[in-house]
């Protein structure tokens, strides 16, 4: 029987309102104290965790893995190494694979997938509609039953409000949640820009940010139609954080996240034609960037995820506006999180409940806090320790991030799922 | 540009992309190269033998004549090796990718791509990847820029109006989707013009485009005030059936040049365009061909300016050898 103790770090858990030096204990996968010693326990492993912060593993709420379909990209295995690195232990499948999931069969196939690479914590998220196509509904109820944790359409857009209405009634008669990036096709006119200054410039094709307003007004709109419960993921800008702030005051029940590379990165910091900085939705204005940094303080975008899109080198190599969107992601999630904690923008528990806590409760599992009974998902970092995103440190299999070559502060040293060591750095 | 991939490291042109991140210094010399060269148009040999020896290949991904056309004539002028070559885009979209064609021309011994493509970027991204003593020159990209015409443009304003301190310049027409402007509001800023001005509705706007240094007008009757140059840009058909436009006659009663209109501008103002021209959607015949106009003398230029563009692109590569 494995048993850990984590001795001697700073035990940051927001859900239970600790943050002192600590001992955690973990026996049979769960965490069995935080406090005094156990009766008996005799610990396989011991981690000396002095001057490093203990806390909840993290949850990323939009991930990609590639597989099925896109094994060129990224696999579960590749990409498993690198989240359980980067102190992640529960991810969040967006249903964009190849085949979509759509069907059970999907799922499961997944969840083997998972299995094999070791990491089990992985929850698909089913398509809202088949194939994405926004026209039919998907068999949420089945897609729920073999393991799915949430409905959404990924980057698709559902172009017919009315069928987006039924898909939303239909999750909400299930107790499904939405998890949504509200996207308006006919507004983001094939774009690959921001509508902005950076755009006009370099005559690239350009979504405005009302593509993402429009779409998310109309969306609030049907959560109080259909009282379906609805997350609202990888928000870009200023008048999106205004419109879930009102949603909530009104009484709404949604939720948001951000990106990390959102809160960080604008127009201006793109470098002409590089194809790193293609992302969906793009980088906006400054403005923006410090709206979503105040709505993250604030708590009403609760979450930040890592959106992470590994892809090979031929899909970033071609003309900007041709490459594929997206950026690899999850290793730079807790050193870019740190940087607005340095910054002065949010607190270290604001952060840290942003990666765990937060999540947990949009997906409602038992998760994100070092509860005594839970399952022990645990991360142990170093804040002080630099690192560089380079060939030697990087795991994931995609190398598509603007941060190539940058140095960062603070690194996962250990990383624990379901009590089980999967990570640590000296290895 | 952070990091200008159009300079060596002795600040001389390598490729020639974009006009942005290019100094007046560079432009003027450019324009005076340029005016040595258009004395050989008379001349009963039109050749000189700069760039004997050195292959270029012109690479047009989208279909044009005007453009690939001078670019041959002023390779052949410099006594190069010409080879053009249109791409369908079918071609491309078969599986072989931009940077696997390149590739391939490489592997035959290339000085020079003169590159045109649809899509913005496509020839930073050619300048980017290909081996390091090949120049690239672009020939239009996408929507973004188009500097060999800007700057033929600008030869023929200098040609008219001297000094651009003073001048006020009027960019008539679809700025959004047009390279041509963008290239051209550039040169102009960096060659100092008093103004430049863009009349267009608003669904040929770029958002923010004043942030590229320009005034803007609405309304063709008050934006031509004070006017010495007037740029004509050419109306695509399909604008109309993307809803940004209703009719050609609707556009042409607005924005279209009459000689009406074009007595509101100085009276010794000079009527350009890109070319091809729409003659009543855009402009008036009348004034296309009217004595104000200098449209024609723009193409002969285009010759002169290209010329000039690969001696310098090239010039370059044979003191680095």
């Amino acid at each position: 029987m494995s048993q850990i103790l984590i001795k001697q770090g700073q035990l940051i858990d927001p859900a239970n309102n600790i943050n002192r030096i600590a001992d955690v204990y973990i026996s049979e996968g769960k965490v069995v104290s935080v406090t005094d010693e156990p009766a008996g326990f005799t610990p396989t492993t011991v981690i000396d965790a002095s001057n490093k912060i203990i806390c909840p593993g993290f949850i990323d709420l939009s991930t990609r893995l590639r597989e099925p379909g896109q094994s060129r990209k990224a696999t579960f295995k590749s990409e498993a190494i690198a989240a359980a690195s980067a102190g992640i232990t529960t991810m969040c499948l967006q249903p964009d694979t190849n085949p979509v999931i759509d069907t059970p069969a999907v799922a499961e196939l997944i969840k083997e997938l998972a299995e094999k690479a070791q990491y089990p914590q992985i929850y698909p998220i089913a398509a809202l509609t088949r194939k994405l196509e926004g026209t039919e509904l998907s068999s949420m109820l089945s897609l729920k039953q073999a393991g799915c944790i949430a409905v959404g359409n990924a980057q698709q857009a559902v172009k017919n409000l009315l069928i987006l209405r039924r898909a939303m009634e239909y999750a909400a008669s299930h107790d499904l949640l939405v998890m949504f990036r509200p996207n308006d096709y006919w507004l983001g006119n094939n774009g690959c820009a921001h509508e902005g200054t950076f755009a006009t410039r370099y005559g690239l094709p350009s979504i405005p940010e009302e593509a993402e307003t429009i779409a998310l007004a109309q969306c609030l709109e049907l959560v109080e139609l259909t009282g379906c419960r609805m997350h609202f993921g990888q928000l870009s800008c200023k008048r999106s954080v205004i419109k879930i702030f009102q949603a909530k005051k009104y009484g709404l029940n949604v939720s948001a996240d951000v990106a990390i590379h959102q809160l960080h990165l604008t127009q201006d910091d793109m470098i002409p034609f590089d194809s790193s900085y293609h992302v969906l939705p793009p980088f906006r204005t400054e403005d923006d960037k410090q709206y979503l940094r105040q709505g993250l303080a604030s708590g009403t975008v609760n979450s930040i995820c890592s959106d992470h899109q590994p892809h090979d080198v031929d899909a970033k190599l071609g003309a900007f506006p041709e490459t594929e969107a997206g950026v690899s992601s999850l290793e730079t999630l807790l050193p870019l999180m740190l940087r607005l904690v340095d910054q002065g923008e949010i607190t270290l528990e604001q952060g840290i409940s942003a990666l765990s806590e937060n999540p947990a409760r949009v997906l409602h599992i038992n998760s994100g806090a070092l509860t005594v009974g839970f399952s022990a998902d645990v991360c142990v970092f170093d804040r002080e320790l630099t690192w560089q995103v380079n060939a030697q440190n990087w795991k994931s299999q995609g190398v598509n991030t603007p941060f190539w070559g940058q140095d960062f502060k603070g690194r996962v040293t250990h990383t624990i799922q379901a009590g089980k060591l999967i990570y640590s750095l000296a290895d | 540009m952070t990091e200008n991939i159009q300079l060596n490291s002795k600040g001389k042109l390598k490729h020639f992309l974009s006009i942005e991140g290019l100094n007046k210094t560079l432009l003027t010399e450019i324009l005076d190269i340029a005016e040595s060269f258009i004395g050989m148009n008379d001349q009963q040999i039109k050749k000189v033998p700069l760039l004997r020896g050195k292959t270029i290949v012109n690479l047009f991904f989208e279909n044009s004549t005007r453009t690939r056309t001078t670019f041959e004539l002023a390779a052949k002028r410099l006594s190069a090796d010409v080879l053009s070559m249109s791409i369908a885009t079918s071609s491309t979209s078969k599986g072989e990718s931009l940077l696997d064609t390149i590739r391939n021309l490489e592997a035959m011994f290339v000085d020079m791509f003169v590159v045109r493509h649809g899509i913005s970027g496509a020839a930073h991204f050619i300048a980017q990847h290909t081996s390091p003593h090949i120049s690239v020159i672009n020939a239009g990209d996408g929507q973004h820029a188009h500097p060999t015409q800007a700057m033929l443009d600008m030869f023929t304003i200098r040609q008219f109006k001297q000094d651009f301190s003073n001048l006020r310049v009027a960019i008539i027409g679809d700025i959004l989707h047009s390279r041509v402007a963008r290239s051209q509001i550039q040169a102009l800023n960096i060659l100092g013009a008093a103004e430049v001005r863009v009349l267009a509705p608003k669904t040929l706007l770029p958002s923010h485009v004043e942030s590229l240094g320009v005034n803007v007008s609405h309304d063709l009757t008050s934006g031509l005030k004070d006017i010495d140059v007037i740029i004509m840009l050419r109306l695509q058909k399909e604008r109309m059936t993307s809803a940004l436009l209703p009719s050609e006659s609707e556009y042409f009663k607005c924005f279209g040049l009459t000689e009406a209109k074009l007595k509101i501008a100085k009276p010794d103002a000079i009527v350009m365009h890109p070319g091809p021209i729409n003659r009543g959607v855009e402009i008036d015949s009348k004034v296309a061909d009217g004595p104000q106009s200098v449209i024609l003398k723009q193409v002969s230029n285009g010759i002169a300016i290209r010329m000039a563009i690969m001696a310098m692109a090239m010039q370059k590569q044979g003191a680095a050898e």
